[in-house]
């Protein structure tokens, strides 16, 4: 290729995302984005029109979610660019990789409150790794460049690149070595202290009751194997966290199961009374941790995250180590020594007691149906093999309960943020990332109503997802909330909705509404046999809560059980 | 307590906003920010003194390093192991029944007289935070006008450590078009 040879910063920016090995992006065109829209055709690239800028952000936040490569975001200036500030949140919050491209005024209008201006760099500071503001031509290629490689590596994260008219516009030469980006290499951690490891060594050998704290980082950084290896040979049993759901396998004999508020109680027991913790990729969220104070009380604590500053954030850890966990994980594992602690599994398996016995999915059909058979049922049909795509709130909490994961990245969910409406773009995003997979939406009625607009995003380009709307007529995690905490005023949480089978007949979809437990098996087996993108409303039972639950605040072992089933099913109030 | 750091950043548009917009988002206070170019081209150094504990500190320097735009984050610490050098402008009264008085005490401090009008002299003094604090609690019964720092620079004393990190600025920023820093 004729270095002299220019091109348009358009040009350059299709260019740099072809040469990025972008085969997608997700975006909404308009007048500053303009001149970038127009020389789209010239390149080996699917563009996806969203029907909200910030569903475009969920889209290609699921698309990478789903395959681990970046997620390409294309918006025009002003509101284009605003809209996306939430998916950029979420996607901050929860370390996905993206690159976000807008358009931006004219360089020489920038300042003036021209048309459709604003300040997005300034907006998005704090909810990306990075952001740029490019106002030549010849500035695009190392800006891609660098915001992939910024994207992707360390911990990953969305960047923002906006770009002016003008440099869209104008013309430049395209020299992609001399753009090789470094900057990103500045803070890649340092290799690790080898007596930090002999100190890790040391405590695993000693413990008596440990738990491995699983979480996001370990789908991350691709260590599935090392975690298995490690709990394998030391015998470790793992808890997990909401978006370490699918990094490590459910169904596996070590697994114990989701930690934290909506944990299993035997989960948060035995973190309360362990002598250690491994955490490996996960961050002491407050959702996770309970009390700080009254946390894990008598276990010394191990917390490997490639992010330096999550370590010692929260909880105080007796070894801090700030590196990818793949890495730390092959170093130590030859050191590991074979260990048996079957008599502290012993041990938690009588605390789950009379849990099962308990378990809603377990009792006999009493005309009433339960979210949790919906996902128990969900889970069995899909052998647990679907990717499921969850919204926010109660249906959240239920699917990760219910669903057993155990194939990677096969949950996406918005853990950190906690972003209602995110499903339905999310799971668009990762169809097109995985055409094979089989796809299942779970949403409530509330966050579903946020985003259905994307159901014609999915129709128009060709995309089968299937949607499980579980409607309890409520924003159920928020009703839940006023019931034990507010004294039962439910305010503001009621919500209707619309017909959702003739919506989705609307959109030429197939829908059906399933109010019977005997009927919730069909009904997802039609919804898979469709050819189109798919929709089940399932009228659950309105004022079931989530159990157990830590309330915010309180000690991890400080659990509210669920009550009595009968009590429930004839008063369908929440004792608390 | 008082804790600096020293952090090393491309000279280039809207840097000091990403440090400030760190600090505020993570509610670490500062005591003062300094910013100013470097031996190398390319390259500015801030001196930050921050007002928090130790813990506080190493979770800010953590942030810190994971600016794209920083180079390098030294944290010094507050111990008596760096120099750290403040300037101020000092507007006090000073009529002719005060005047001598005010002088003798510059003297003491080895600060300089770098205006004078009627009844005020504007005093010049660079020096550790301690001395100035003393010089404008001295000076406070005399009655200030006008006090304006730079804030602290502050360098650890001893062997230099080089600057580790490539310099190469893009020339693209969060807005600010031709402002540096």
């Amino acid at each position: 290729m004729s270095k002299a040879e220019t091109r348009t910063g358009a040009q350059l920016i299709w260019e740099s995302l072809v040469r990025e090995g972008v085969d997608i992006v997700f975006g909404y065109p308009g007048g500053a984005i303009l001149p970038t829209y127009d020389a789209m055709t010239e390149y080996p690239i699917r563009h996806v029109l969203v029907r909200h800028e910030q569903s475009a952000v969920h889209m290609a936040d699921g698309y990478a979610r789903a395959s681990g490569r970046v997620g390409v975001v294309v918006a025009t200036s002003g509101p284009g660019a605003t809209n996306l500030v939430t998916g950029l949140a979420t996607a901050m919050l929860d370390s996905t990789p993206l690159v976000a491209i807008t358009g931006q005024v004219g360089s020489g209008l920038l300042g003036t409150d021209a048309f459709q201006e604003v300040d997005i760099t300034g907006i998005t500071l704090p909810v990306t790794k990075h952001n740029y503001l490019v106002t030549r031509a010849e500035d695009v290629v190392p800006a891609l460049r660098e915001a992939f490689a910024v994207a992707r590596s360390g911990r990953p994260g969305p960047v923002l690149v906006d770009i002016t008219k003008d440099a869209q516009q104008s013309r430049a030469t395209l020299d992609w070595e001399g753009a090789e980006p470094h900057r990103h290499l500045r803070h890649l951690p340092a290799p690790v202290d080898p007596a930090a490891l002999a100190q890790a060594l040391e405590l695993i050998r000693e413990a008596k009751r440990p738990v491995i704290l699983a979480g996001h980082g370990i789908q991350l950084s691709g260590a599935r194997a090392e975690v298995m290896a490690l709990a394998e040979r030391a015998d470790i049993p793992f808890a997990l966290t909401l978006l370490g759901l699918g990094a490590v396998p459910a169904t596996h004999s070590l697994s114990l199961g989701m930690m934290g508020m909506h944990g299993e109680s035997w989960v948060n027991r035995a973190i309360q009374e362990a002598d250690l913790l491994l955490a490996l990729g996960m961050r002491f969220d407050d959702r996770v941790t309970g009390k700080l104070k009254e946390y894990a009380p008598h276990a010394k604590k191990i917390h490997i995250d490639i992010d330096a500053s999550e370590l010692n954030k929260n909880v105080a850890v007796d070894v801090a180590i700030a590196a990818d966990l793949g890495e730390v994980l092959r170093a130590l594992l030859p050191q590991v020594p074979a260990a048996d602690h079957s008599a502290w599994r012993g041990t938690i398996r009588e605390w789950r007691g009379d849990s099962a016995v308990r378990d809603i999915k377990n009792l006999p059909d009493d005309g009433h149906l339960y979210a949790a058979h919906v996902m128990h049922d969900l889970w069995r049909i899909t052998k647990g093999e679907a990717v499921v795509v969850s919204d926010v709130g109660q249906h959240q909490m239920w699917e990760a309960q219910y669903y057993h994961h155990d194939g990677e990245r096969s949950l996406i969910t918005s853990g950190g943020a906690g972003t209602m409406g995110f499903a339905l773009p999310a799971a668009i995003g990762a169809k097109l990332a995985r055409p094979e997979a089989e796809i299942w939406v779970v949403a409530g009625d509330g966050g579903f109503q946020m985003t259905f607009a994307e159901l014609m995003t999915a129709v128009q380009e060709g995309v089968k997802v299937n949607i499980a709307v579980i409607n309890n007529g409520y924003l159920g995690m928020v009703r839940q909330w006023q019931a034990l905490f507010y004294e039962g005023r439910y305010a503001a949480t009621p919500i209707l909705s619309p017909d959702f089978v003739k919506l989705a007949d609307a959109f030429g979809l197939p829908g059906q509404r399933v109010e019977a437990r005997a009927d919730v098996a069909a009904a997802i087996e039609q919804a898979r046999a469709a050819g189109s993108t798919a929709l089940i409303e399932f009228k659950v039972e309105q004022e079931d809560s989530v159990y157990p639950m830590v309330p915010a605040g309180a000690a991890l072992h400080d659990m509210i059980r669920r009550p009595s089933p009968s009590v429930l099913a004839e008063t369908g109030s929440d004792p608390v | 307590m008082s804790d600096v750091l020293v952090v090393y950043t491309d000279d280039e548009p809207g840097v000091l906003t990403r440090v400030a917009s760190l600090f505020r988002r993570r509610s670490f206070n500062i005591h003062s920010l300094t910013v100013g170019p470097t031996e190398r081209p390319g390259v500015s150094r801030m001196t930050l003194v921050v007002d928090t504990d130790e813990s506080t500190a190493r979770r800010a320097v953590e942030h810190l390093r994971k600016l794209v735009n920083v180079l390098e984050v030294q944290h010094l610490g507050s111990g008596g192991s760096n120099v750290v050098r403040d300037l101020a402008l000092i507007r006090v009264n000073a009529g002719p029944t005060k005047r001598s008085e005010v002088l003798q005490l510059v003297e003491v401090f080895r600060a300089n007289v770098v205006d004078i009008a009627e009844d005020t002299l504007v005093i010049e003094c660079t020096g550790s935070l301690a001395k100035i604090e003393a010089l404008v609690d001295t000076l406070r019964p005399f009655g200030i006008i006008e006090l304006g720092r730079t804030g602290a620079v502050a360098m650890a004393r001893g062997t230099p450590t080089t600057l580790k990190a490539k310099v190469a600025p893009l020339r693209t920023g969060t807005g600010g078009g031709a402002m540096s820093v």
